[in-house]
């Protein structure tokens, strides 16, 4: 009796220590995010006013605001996406919907996931090399963009196909037993119903690139630009490059050190912005099926 | 009393890969009849009624052999557009399979893909789908609801009516009870009593009373093949066969 007491004490001790471990593993993400915004929030928010969000920077960027950053980033983010999706859906409908799985599909599967795990870096002399150097792009908004995109497509494709598999085969065959074709199965009741989960890794993957610095450094973003940009051959500033700029390059590092942070927390409010739209809008289809 | 034929299996052998789930079988189907397809799980019956429609396409690796014919016509014939056969012979799954739409543009789904564009058509054959389908009254006030929030019951007499919507000829129900509570499946029943005046039903099922209840005809299979085939009310007093007896007995299966 004893004994198996102290068996179920044991078990019992493990249980706890075990899930213990667990949920500290789980609270140090929450926290480090925490940990982030705070830092960013206690140094950057006496840098934000209606100035700093709306004026160009002035006296060798020493002062003044970060708008031409803040329109550049939501350019070259917003150009990416509109690439991206559309393509990055389509391959995800082929690969999911359309390809007999074979030696080809597992050829492209393969370089997509290769294509995740190609450096920013890379993607930064990849567009430069392209974009910018042999399709004559300039250095731009269009390069940025396209950049961005191709180093966005491996997530939103691998987003799409997931939310893809997710949409039950009854669908499908309910649709198809009904004598829809393939593509109105597809465009009527798969692509609906996978929405949500599309839409949410698209933003994701968005977010993420519009705080990347080295892919755009080669390809859209300038050290400073005394204009807005009027079209899609302008080149631009972008937040995540004014950070790396005012923090290494600049005449006055220290000096700037608060618009740093500032522009810092300004970029990080934008991608955290983006990922709440994601979350809204998904909840918002999901409530309305 | 004689019933026109409307489709007819005609030594039909089905694979998956190496594996051959169906052997020689034939089978004739009449109009304004219900035949049951009975028998163990694993003995061809779902798989046979995915041969109807050709639904069993979508499977990689599979593959048909012998003759089916609508009318007149081998639906695995290369010239027999297969979206038209669909169209006109419909599918009832087990489980209820309503699109995450409302229950009006579930039921108008089918109208829609086929070209239908007339608003005032598409409204009225929804609602008289509706009514063939015994759900009209329940769902009358809440058309533009999600389906999904419908009773599984309910879900699935929506399913028919989305069937029946597209007028087909031939209407295949693979157990469409089986997921289904007592009295959700005596609705189903009484429907499929009440819809055989106008179409020529297939059903699967592993209820041996409702075999009974619903069908005019019964095909017992067992193994990819087809042991008996005769009117419901012989094969359920004198079957022929041991087999068929045990089966529907309950001594094995």
């Amino acid at each position: 009796m004893t004994k198996e007491n102290s068996i179920k004490r044991g078990r019992k001790i493990t249980q706890t220590v075990v899930f213990g471990l667990f949920k500290i593993c789980a609270l140090i993400n929450g926290i480090a995010l925490l940990i982030i915004v705070w830092f960013l929030v206690a140094n950057g928010w006496r840098a934000i006013n209606w100035t700093f969000l709306t004026q160009a920077p002035t006296d060798s960027m020493t002062k003044g605001g970060i708008l031409p950053c803040i329109i550049g980033t939501l350019a070259i983010s917003l150009g990416a996406m509109v690439v991206a999706l559309p393509v990055g859906v389509a391959s995800a409908v082929y690969l999911n919907e359309y390809a007999r799985q074979g030696k080809m599909v597992r050829f492209i599967r393969l370089g997509i996931n290769n294509l995740a795990g190609v450096p920013s870096v890379i993607f930064g002399l990849f567009g430069l090399a392209f974009f910018v150097v042999w399709l004559d792009f300039g250095v731009s908004i269009l390069s940025g963009a396209l950049t961005l995109a191709a180093m966005t497509l491996p997530v939103i494709i691998g987003a799409s196909e997931e939310a893809l598999r997710n949409v039950p085969d009854t669908y499908r065959e309910a649709s198809l037993g009904l004598g829809a074709t393939k593509w109105q199965t597809i465009y009527r009741v798969v692509l609906p119903a996978g929405l949500p989960g599309i839409l949410t890794g698209a933003i994701l993957g968005i977010s993420r690139a519009a705080g990347e610095t080295a892919p755009i450094m080669f390809t859209a973003a300038v050290f400073y630009s005394p204009s807005l940009p009027t079209s899609l051959f302008d080149e631009i500033m972008a937040l995540p490059y004014h950070i790396y700029v005012l923090a290494t390059a600049g005449t006055e590092i220290e000096a700037t050190r608060h618009l740093q942070y500032g522009t810092a927390l300004v970029l990080i409010s934008l991608v955290l912005g983006l990922n709440l739209v994601a979350i809204i809008y998904r909840t918002h289809l999901r409530r309305r099926r | 009393m004689e019933y026109d034929l409307k489709m007819s299996i005609q030594g039909l052998d089905f694979f998956y890969g190496d594996f051959k789930a169906l052997h020689q079988l034939s089978l004739d189907f009449c109009e304004n009849r219900v035949t049951a397809l009975i028998g163990p799980s694993g003995c061809g019956k779902s798989t046979l009624l995915r041969c109807l429609n050709r639904m069993n396409d979508l499977i990689p690796y599979s593959r048909v052999k012998g003759k089916i014919f609508l009318d007149d016509e081998d639906i695995y014939d290369p010239s027999v557009d297969v979206v038209t056969l669909r169209r006109r012979v419909g599918m009832v799954f087990q489980k209820p399979n309503p699109f995450p739409k409302t229950i009006f543009d579930n039921v108008a789904y089918g109208l829609r893909v086929n070209g239908f564009k007339d608003r005032s058509m598409i409204q009225e054959r929804v609602e008289s789908s509706l009514h063939q389908a015994a759900l009209w009254d329940e769902v009358k006030d809440r058309l533009y609801e999600s389906a999904l929030d419908l009773s599984g019951g309910q879900q699935q007499r929506l399913c028919i009516a989305r069937a029946m919507a597209v007028e087909p000829e031939v209407l295949l129900m693979d157990e469409p009870a089986s997921a289904l509570d007592p009295i959700a499946t005596q609705k189903i029943e009484e429907l499929i009593n009440e819809l055989k005046k106008n179409y020529t039903i297939i059903i699967v099922t592993h209820n041996m009373q409702q075999a009974a209840r619903v069908s005019d005809v019964t095909a017992f299979f067992y193994l990819g093949k087809m042991v008996e085939v005769g009117d419901t009310e012989r094969i359920f007093t004198r079957p022929a066969l041991k087999q068929t007896s045990d089966y529907i007995t309950g001594r094995f299966g």
